[in-house]
């Protein structure tokens, strides 16, 4: 039985980690890797790095984390962030990436995806959405959730499984940061509608968000970011929680 | 030192990092005599099944490869590179494989279909192993219940002999094989933390 993911998210900016500055128990908490080898050790399923590094000049100070963090934690890396084109996707695979998920680069040239399948096959392209209700309707939002596309998110995740992404990263504007659980409903209506796995992301508040999310046999995965870089949730304690609940976990 | 098998198929950076983390010698290559010369060989590759036989044809390292697992030189193909050491694939119309190890490489959707299941294809994700062959140097330093982390579409089927442990995806997945020197991962060891890693350290110390 292959098992549900827990996958904390690092925000990266100019080669250190943003956010997490309550964090006890790791030396740096800036430092990618200290955070990451932490998060490994406390059974992190995967890791995701989102460069939100403002400036081209800066980018390789990404790189180099990538590249520190795939020398030593060896389980599955996506990075996101900045994925404009196909030359996105070489630049960070070479660094030590597994997967790359592309978010509104794919939205601004939709041919991304099937362009990056093809060259690196569909394990490695990951379609990430910012999906907000407009209307009594599911739309994509672009630009850190300010402006409405106007795309249908069930055709937009449709069209990215027919164009070869592995996976779906869905992200509940109206849940997210809300602390509340997350998006259910949003959750299901596409899981409904594709059969890759959907990674779940936006609303995460404490451990029972996690069970009923999981209770949603739609959904593989739950991402977080700031639940966990605070410590308001432990990976350890939460996967423990999960399992006496039945949901199947990898335990370290 | 172990000659990673370089053919132009996925990223070998997590391989080769994990195999130094471990401090084991080993070298990306694609040269014959760097093959020859090693003590060992592992396959990678993703992708699909005919494209990437043909380019590792297109390398001209089959007859190598094949020369050196005859001769009893350890083998590890990992993922694709697992699926390529049998005999044939199906995947995208029947394609031949190196043919090290009897067996089909199959669409895994087909029989999660006719088993009236209605699982995600591709498998992605952690896996736990049932270990049948726990004498299997491979498995040394693994136990029942390990988790690995598994990305593929297609499974090894018609091999049971040459099954060393399996994963249960609603059917049972061909997880580590092993015929005389050559052995196979249909999981990335080297992306399934320090399961993996023991994994790779036990190929590695197979005499």
């Amino acid at each position: 039985m292959v098992t549900k993911r827990i996958i904390p998210c690092l925000d990266i900016r100019d080669g250190r980690v943003v956010k997490g500055t309550n964090f006890k128990g790791v030396k740096d908490v800036e430092d990618p890797v200290a955070l990451a080898r932490f998060y490994n050790e406390s059974g992190a399923d995967e890791l995701v790095f989102y460069d939100i590094t403002a400036t081209y000049e800066d980018r390789p100070l990404f790189t180099d984390v990538l590249e520190r963090v795939a020398a030593e934690i060896f389980i599955p890396l996506t990075v996101g962030g900045s994925i404009r084109g196909v030359g996105d996707f070489d630049r960070v695979l070479k660094a030590g990436a597994d997967k790359v998920s592309v978010n509104s680069g794919a939205v601004a040239d939709r041919s991304i995806i099937a362009e990056a399948a093809k060259k690196y096959g569909d394990q490695c392209v990951v379609l990430s959405m910012d999906v907000k209700r407009v209307g009594g309707k599911f739309h994509i939002f672009v630009k850190g959730g300010r402006e409405d596309t106007g795309i249908d998110a069930l055709e937009w995740a449709k069209f990215g499984e027919d164009n070869g992404a592995g996976e779906l990263v869905v992200n509940s504007i109206d849940t997210d940061g809300v602390k509340n659980g997350f998006d259910l409903e949003m959750l299901s209506a596409i899981a409904e509608r594709v059969h890759i796995p959907i990674i779940a992301s936006g609303g995460a508040g404490g451990q029972e968000d996690f069970l009923e999310l999981f209770k949603e046999p739609g959904v593989d995965a739950g991402l977080a970011a700031s639940i966990f870089h605070f410590k308001e949730v432990q990976i350890k304690d939460l996967k423990a929680y999960l399992i006496q609940n039945g949901i199947p976990m990898r335990v370290v | 030192m172990i000659a990673i098998i370089d053919y132009g198929v996925g990223n070998l950076y997590s391989l080769s990092s994990s195999l130094s983390y471990l401090g084991i010698p080993c070298a990306v290559t694609r040269s014959a005599e760097e093959i020859k010369a090693a003590d060992k060989i592992i396959l990678p590759g993703v992708g699909a099944f005919g494209d990437a036989f043909q380019k590792l044809k297109d390398t001209g390292l089959v007859p190598v490869v094949k020369e050196e697992a005859a001769n009893g030189k350890p083998l590890l193909g990992i993922c694709l590179g697992m699926q390529l050491l049998f005999e044939e694939g199906f995947e995208y119309g029947r394609h031949e494989g190196l043919g090290l190890i009897p067996g089909s490489v199959c669409p895994l959707e087909d029989d999660l279909k006719a088993a009236g299941l209605s699982l995600k294809v591709p498998h992605i994700g952690w896996n736990a192993l049932d270990i049948r062959k726990k004498e299997n140097p491979l498995m040394r330093y693994s136990k029942n219940g390990d988790f690995v982390y598994y990305v593929h579409s297609f499974y090894a089927k018609y091999c049971e002999e040459s099954i060393v442990a399996t994963s249960e995806y609603g059917v049972n997945l061909v997880g580590t094989v092993a015929r005389g020197s050559v052995y196979g991962c249909q999981f990335h060891p080297e992306k399934s933390g320090e399961v993996g890693l023991r994994i790779l350290r036990a190929f590695s110390e197979i005499a």
